[in-house]
This record gives C-alpha cells, structure tokens and sequence, in this order.
C-alpha cells in the first residue's frame, strides 16, 4: 500500500464528502468539551451518575418529538429540561432528605427514562425510537453544528472559570463550605454541563451513547496520566482520535456499521488497549514488576 | 464557676454562646450551652465519647444549625478556620501537597486571581510543617501524620482569628503531635483563639491553660488546672451515656438558670431543689419518667441532657 493510498483512506472521505465533514466538525468540538467532564466525573466516582443523566434526558427529548416530530431545536430544549430538572430535583432531595445523591438519581432517573420510552412509543415508529437513542452523526446540519460548537465554547469558558472552586469541592467540600458559599452553585453548575454537553452528545450519538464520549477516554486517560493537568489533555485527544476512527471505520466497513456506536466502540478499543499497556496502573505494568528505588 | 463566662464586649476572635443546643434529628448533642470563650484563649474541649465535643466545633463553625439558641463567632463566620476530625478529605483525588495548602488562600485569592506569586508563601508554610521538598507529591501518597502536617499548613496559610481543631492528634505520632503542637502554642503567641477538641487529658494539662468539660451540657469550664479533676470527669462520663429514642420534648428555659458548675459529687447536685415540681414541666409519660426518675436529681438540668450524641 503506497502513502498515497494510506491517505486516500484516512482523509479521502472527509475531502469527498460533506456530510463527513460535518460529523467530524462536530465530533471534535464534542470532544473538546465532554471528556473534561468526564475527567470530574471519574474522579468523583460520579460515572454512572452521567449514564443516568443521559437516560433522564429522554423523555424531554421524546416530548420535543411529541410536539414538534424530529425537530433539533424542540428535543434539545426538551432535553435540556427534563435534564436540568432531573438534576435539580435529585440534588434537593440529597439536600433536603437522607437519601444520598446516587440514590435519588436512580430513582428520577428511571422514572424519567419509563416516561421517555412511553412517550415515545404513543406516536413514533421503531426507526424514530432507534434515531432518537443512537442518534444522527452523519445529518448534521448547521444548527446542529452551531449548537454542538456553542455547547463546546461554553463548556470550555465555564469550566475555566469554575475549575478552582470545583477541584476544591472535589477535594474537601467540607473546607469549601466553610470558607465559602460558592460549594452549592459550583456543584450545580457542573452538573448543568454535564446535562448540556449530554444533550449535545444526544444530537451526535443518541441518548444511549452520548455518555461515551464523556466517559471513556476520561477512563482511558487515567492509564496514561496521574494529575489534572494530564488526565484532561490526553482525555480529549482519546475523544478526537475515537471520533476519527468511529468515523472511518464506520464508512469504509463492508457491512452497515451505524457511526455512533463505532465511536464509541473505538473509544472502548482504545480503553482495552489502555488498560492493558498504560504505564500508570495498567495490567501488563503490574504484571512485570520493576526493582524498587531506594527511597 | 470561673472566668471565661461573660467575656463582654464582641472581642473579634471571642466565641459567645447564648443557650446554645446544637443535635441531630432533634436530640440535642450539647444542651444549653453559655458562656464566652475569650479572644486569644487556648481552650481545650473535652469529654467521654459521644459528649459534644466535634458537635460543639460544628455548630461554632456553622456546619450545623443550631436547635435552639445562638453562637456569635468572630467578625465573620468566614475568619475560623476548621479542621474535622474525619476530614471528608478525597485523598484518592490527584491534587499535590502544594495545591492542598494553597486552599488555605481561598479568602484572598478567590476563584480565580493567581496563584504563581504566592509559591514563596507556600513553600514557607510547608516548611513551618516539615514538609519541605513535599511540595508536588500528590496527597494519596502521603502517610497519616504527613497529611496532618499539610492540613496544618492549610490553616497556617488561612491566617484565621479563631482555629478549631477536633481530635488533631488521632492516630498521629509522638514527635509528629510534638511539633503541631509547637505551632498551636505558636498561634496562641500571636493572639490567635484556638479551640480544640482532645482527650488525652495529660496533653491538655500540659499544653492548654484553659478547659472545657461536657459530656452533652456543660460540666465546668474554666482554667486547666481547677477543671481537670477526678469528680468533675466522673460526672461528664456518667452524664454522657444513653441515647432515648423517645425523648420528651425539652421545655428548659435557655437563659433564666445560664449557669452550671463545677458539682464536687453528684450527692451535692442531688441536694439541690429542683425547679420543676413532681410533674415537672415536660410532657413524657408516666413510664419514661418512672424507670428515670432518680435521674432527675442531678441539677438545674434535667434528664435530656443525657440524650444522644454522635461526636
């Protein structure tokens, strides 16, 4: 195979076609914004607190679908409600209750998640369901593409400005909340990127998948880096390179292979090998044992 | 009863407790507390296991609200510094030994003005600790009594009026405690109020010219030496010990008998006349009051006090 042909294959469907384009556009800027998050999230053991976040987003969107069909603007604000609201919701009854934050999660999120497939079941077919849950990566179109852009940028802006107070509540909550009020609303804060940055994701891989993106490579980071200065980087070029190859595998591959869940399969690939190689806890690192130092 | 009640005048930096009841779920964990704990007083909080003592801390610090009552601390609530005694700490989170100490600058800096001119500072107050050269290893790697020496810097680096430290010295090595408590003895040099919660009772007679005892109400509270006796320890522990379920509500009064004292013996406490007639004044049932009514004895408090606490 000649060099020429090497780049026919990696970068010839993006020069062909628009659409291609597109879905890398926005793919990149999601995963500028989504795995820094996912960062907090992991290191907060708040993982499967996005995977129920995503699931909470459903029946917003599905209500948007109710009103408007397969509309961008209605299922993104409906999302963002029933997102929003969710977290709002669990985060008061953790406040107010002797229920803990995961606990209340779980029980607004299956609600939530009940509700979503109920209303979407009252009106559209099967191949709506599938659409809303995996997604459109290969139809974006320009607002679509602006929104996944404006989610990015105000992702990344908010949490420049919220890093400090938001390490600390990670850290000490108790020492934020003594020297300060800023411990609640940070809290929130976060949580409401979370929610954006998921619906953003809903736009580009589905409800189900949107969480990989934030996830994943956020994981995957861990293998590779020890503080926050090296997990975030190497998190979003984990996204970058996972969305580029979810991309062209999913058009150069024989059979259909959809393209949200070959992103995300990609991420997941890039996870094992991780797992298996990273030098900071992966397996193979264990397995062979360095001497120790001598202090 | 001894001095450091009716302190005055809104010293900054003095503590003032007016009929302060601080508890969970309605059971009061310190009952009735009054008294004013002076600006640049070195004050040792003790008492049995399950008496107040972190409930005391976290009610002065405004991590719990009070049930009844107040605590007036400092200019602001802002200006103590707290350090708990199970800190909430994730020290799992990769952050370094620098950046822990550098939350101590939240007042100052904020959320977001620069941290990069400060390091000198940091470094400084690392040292006061002995954690030179500590400055980026990150917090998981750190044994107890290093994390401890970190946390102290933290509160070195607060620059606060009032420092409330529980249990400081949990699990922390002799020359480790040595050293922190330099650095107590340092802050009270300058006029800062300290208070902490102990029970190694043979440091407090050492290190802390000042001492309360409670054992969920106030049993004394005065200088070190006067306090500090076999009766008056006795009493806290044997006043510390049940938690009831079905706990009448309390209908004490908190400021027409605001003060207590130092009993020689519970037979002197028992003597005393007190103010609530046969039914006294609480609304439990005959069977609660029967299986307790020796109780009643003690003094101007009645059995409540003995309710719950998880310190």
């Amino acid at each position: 195979m000649t060099l020429a042909d090497l780049a026919d294959l990696l970068v010839g469907p993006f020069v062909e076609f628009g659409f291609m384009r597109r879905a890398l556009a926005g793919c990149l800027a999601l995963s500028l914004s989504a795995p820094p998050l996912g960062v907090f999230l992991m290191l907060r053991r708040m993982s499967l607190m996005s995977e129920a976040m995503s699931h909470a987003i459903l029946p917003g969107a599905a209500a948007g679908f109710l009103v408007a069909g397969l509309s961008l603007p209605a299922m993104t604000l409906g999302g963002l409600v029933a997102g929003l609201a969710v977290a709002l919701a669990a985060g008061l009854v953790t406040r107010s209750t002797v229920l803990k934050e995961d606990a209340s999660l779980a029980a607004f999120y299956l609600i939530s998640l009940a509700g979503g497939v109920f209303l979407v079941s009252l009106r559209g077919s099967q191949v709506d369901l599938l659409h809303i849950l995996f997604g459109t990566v290969l139809a974006l179109d320009d607002d679509a593409l602006t929104l996944l852009g404006g989610i990015s940028s105000l992702t990344l802006v908010a949490l420049a400005l919220l890093y400090r107070p938001l390490v600390i509540e990670c850290v000490d909550p108790l020492f934020l909340r003594t020297v300060s009020r800023a411990g609640g609303p940070v809290h929130s804060a976060f949580l409401a990127l979370v929610v954006v940055n998921l619906v953003g994701g809903f736009q580009a891989l589905g409800t189900l998948l949107a969480v990989g993106l934030m996830l994943l490579p956020a994981i995957t980071a861990r293998f590779w880096a020890a503080d926050l200065s090296g997990l975030i980087p190497v998190a979003m070029l984990v996204s970058m390179l996972s969305s580029v190859a979810g991309l062209l595998v999913s058009y150069h591959a024989g059979i259909r292979l959809p393209t949200g869940p070959a992103i995300v399969l990609a991420a997941g690939a890039l996870y094992l090998v991780s797992m298996l190689v990273g030098p900071r806890g992966g397996l193979i690192h264990r397995l062979v044992r360095r001497r120790h130092l001598e202090a | 009863m001894s001095g450091a009640v009716n302190g005055g005048s809104a010293l900054a930096g003095a503590i003032r407790f007016r009929g302060l009841t601080l508890g969970y779920d309605r059971h009061p964990a310190v009952h009735h507390l009054d008294g004013t704990i002076a600006a640049g007083d070195l004050l040792a909080v003790v008492g049995p296991n399950g008496a107040g003592k972190s409930t005391l801390l976290k009610g002065i610090v405004g991590e719990i609200r009070p049930l009844d009552g107040t605590v007036e601390a400092g200019p602001r609530s802002g200006a103590i510094a707290y350090l708990p005694q199970a800190a909430e700490i994730d020290r799992s989170f990769p952050v370094s030994v620098l950046d822990l100490a550098a939350m101590g600058l939240w007042r100052p800096l904020g959320a977001w003005r620069s941290l990069a001119r400060q390091r000198s500072r940091l470094i400084e107050a690392l040292a006061a600790v002995g954690l030179t050269g500590f400055e980026d290893r990150p917090i998981g790697t750190l044994s107890g009594g290093q994390f401890q020496r970190a946390l102290f810097a933290r509160l070195i680096l607060q620059d606060a009026r009032i420092i409330l430290l529980d249990e400081p010295f949990t699990g922390i090595d002799e020359r480790t405690t040595a050293d922190l408590l330099a650095l107590i003895r340092g802050w009270h040099g300058e006029g800062r109020t300290v208070v902490a919660a102990l029970h190694d009772l043979a440091q407090v007679r050492a290190h802390f010219p000042s001492t309360l005892v409670i054992a969920r109400r106030p049993i004394a509270w005065g200088p070190t030496r006067e306090v500090l006796t076999p009766p008056v320890l006795a009493r806290a522990l044997r006043l510390s010990e049940a938690w009831d379920e079905a706990a009448a509500i309390c209908r004490h009064d908190a400021h027409h008998d605001a003060h207590y004292e130092v009993h020689p013996a519970d037979g002197a406490a028992a003597a005393e006349p007190h103010e609530h007639g046969p039914s006294h004044g609480h609304d439990h049932g005959p069977a609660a009051h029967d299986h307790r009514g020796h109780e009643h004895r003690h003094d101007h408090h009645h059995d409540h006090a003995r309710h719950g606490a998880m310190s």
